[in-house]
């Protein structure tokens, strides 16, 4: 269980970090938290021969928002997706999505970025920014682009990015007035990667439905988006959107992972519960701050 | 290479290899044991230590990335080596353990998670400890331990205040 030798890079700059991933190609991998990394190393799954330790690299962590948008850092820790104010304010699901993420200790260490580039479909972070139309920017040493995360994630642990290419941060949409946002999922054990599970956003504007986001957490080789959830869900009455079919609905045409851990019938029993569940919690919270509740809903507040 | 640290309060020096863990590095080359390797890729919790402040997981960090960090592992919880922090006392005193080999990691976690969370409910008692895994005790004197820190910890700081 100790990994093999490797190069050792610390760049203390993004422009020295692309430089050196130019260089050294596939011979390199990028070292942000080192949650998944390194017990991939350590059990000899990889055996990169440099590695490119981003975590000097202090221009990479933090959040700022500006005209609708979020931007996160790729190297901000999943901790400050919990305790940051701002990340917590502008994009809730982040904030909801995180302590789904491993145990207190993994959250310290582990990256936005890093999950992003793991690119793990049971993991919390590529469903929520599928679910929400998030924008991954990276660069290179030829220069930088964003990437939509439903075309950033091709297949299982297979990203868009190039072998040159670092991910430094994700845009994504903050969401107006009226909204609800609510991660379930069901794992064996607490902090264990979920069978399946659901993260979801809902904006209600007079009563109505006018905005819903599903991204589905294990129900694929990559993060799914139930589009047609969302256009069920999006213009009905908030009060009497059935929630068990949407769930029921969404899941019917997808062909989870059959294993050890639960056949594809099971994960997708489940994947139905956990729409459900996730998008009940997102609608009760969204219809509390609606501000204009409308005729169907009896008086005051919710 | 050579890595320059704080470990539990004395400056270190240590030449490692790059593909060292932390673990390794402060128990092979700092002589520090108490920090124990158990599944060694970040399941089991007992190599966790305190990276400035924050409990990590030792094995699933290089030596060379705690370049200029500051570890504390459970030899420097109390300060000299003769006494007991408050909550190695508070195990102790429950007989949070059986075997104790998981013990080092479970006192570390509980230490940042009572900073956080002083005043605990059992449940998140319960999911303070979910990262660290205990094959002995069936967790049920390691959650009393976590009970009786959370009220010595409180209980002294009402009286160092006062």
């Amino acid at each position: 269980m100790k990994a093999a030798a490797f190069d050792y890079h610390a760049p203390e700059s993004v422009d020295a970090a692309v430089a050196l991933l130019a260089e050294l190609g596939d011979e390199a991998k990028v070292l942000a938290g080192g949650q998944s990394l390194v017990p991939v190393m350590a059990m000899r799954l990889g055996r990169p021969e440099h590695i490119v330790d981003v975590n000097r690299i202090e221009a990479l962590a933090g959040a700022t928002r500006s005209n609708g948008t979020l931007r996160v850092g790729a190297l901000t820790r999943h901790r400050d997706l919990e305790t940051d104010v701002l990340i917590r304010d502008s994009v809730p699901l982040l904030a909801r999505a995180a302590p789904h993420i491993g145990h207190f200790q993994i959250r310290n260490r582990g990256t936005v970025g890093g999950s992003l580039a793991h690119a793990d479909s049971a993991a919390e972070l590529p469903a929520v920014t599928v679910a929400l139309d998030a924008e991954i920017e990276v660069r290179s040493s030829r220069g930088s682009r964003r990437i939509r995360a439903a075309d950033f994630f091709v297949s299982i642990f297979m990203t868009a990015l190039e072998p040159d290419e670092l991910v430094t941060a994700v845009h994504l949409p903050v969401w107006g007035r009226g909204c609800g946002f609510a991660v379930a999922e069901f794992a064996r054990r607490h902090g264990d990667f979920a069978l399946a599970g659901a993260a979801c956003g809902v904006q209600v504007d007079g009563g109505r439905i006018v905005r819903a986001a599903v991204g589905l957490i294990g129900m694929g080789g990559v993060p799914v988006r139930a589009r047609p959830a969302e256009q069920a869900l999006t213009g009905a009455d908030a009060h009497g959107a059935d929630l068990v079919s949407t769930g029921r609905d969404a899941v019917a045409a997808l062909d989870p992972p059959s294993d050890a851990h639960g056949s594809a019938a099971y994960r997708r029993h489940l994947g139905a519960q956990m729409i459900t569940q996730a998008l009940g919690r997102a609608l009760a919270e969204a219809q509390g701050q609606d501000r204009n509740p409308g005729q169907s809903q009896a008086g005051g507040t919710a | 290479m050579d890595v320059n640290l704080i470990v539990n309060g004395e400056r270190c020096r240590a030449r490692v290899e790059p593909r060292k863990t932390l673990a390794d590095l402060l128990r092979e080359d700092l002589g520090l044991t108490g920090t124990h390797l158990g599944c060694e890729h970040g399941v089991c919790g007992s190599c966790t230590v305190l990276l400035d402040g924050l409990a990590v997981r030792s094995c699933l960090m290089f030596g060379v990335q705690a370049d200029g960090s500051e570890v504390t592992s459970v030899e420097g919880l109390a300060g000299d080596p003769e006494s007991l922090s408050l909550v190695q006392r508070a195990f102790q005193e429950t007989h949070g353990l059986q075997c104790g080999f998981c013990t080092p990691g479970f006192v570390i976690s509980v230490t940042a998670f009572l900073a956080e969370v002083p005043d605990p409910t059992d449940e998140q008692i319960r999911d303070g400890l979910s990262g660290n895994l205990c094959r002995c005790t069936g967790y049920q004197g390691i959650v009393q331990a976590v009970r009786l820190a959370a009220r010595l910890r409180r209980e002294e700081r009402a009286e160092t205040s006062g």
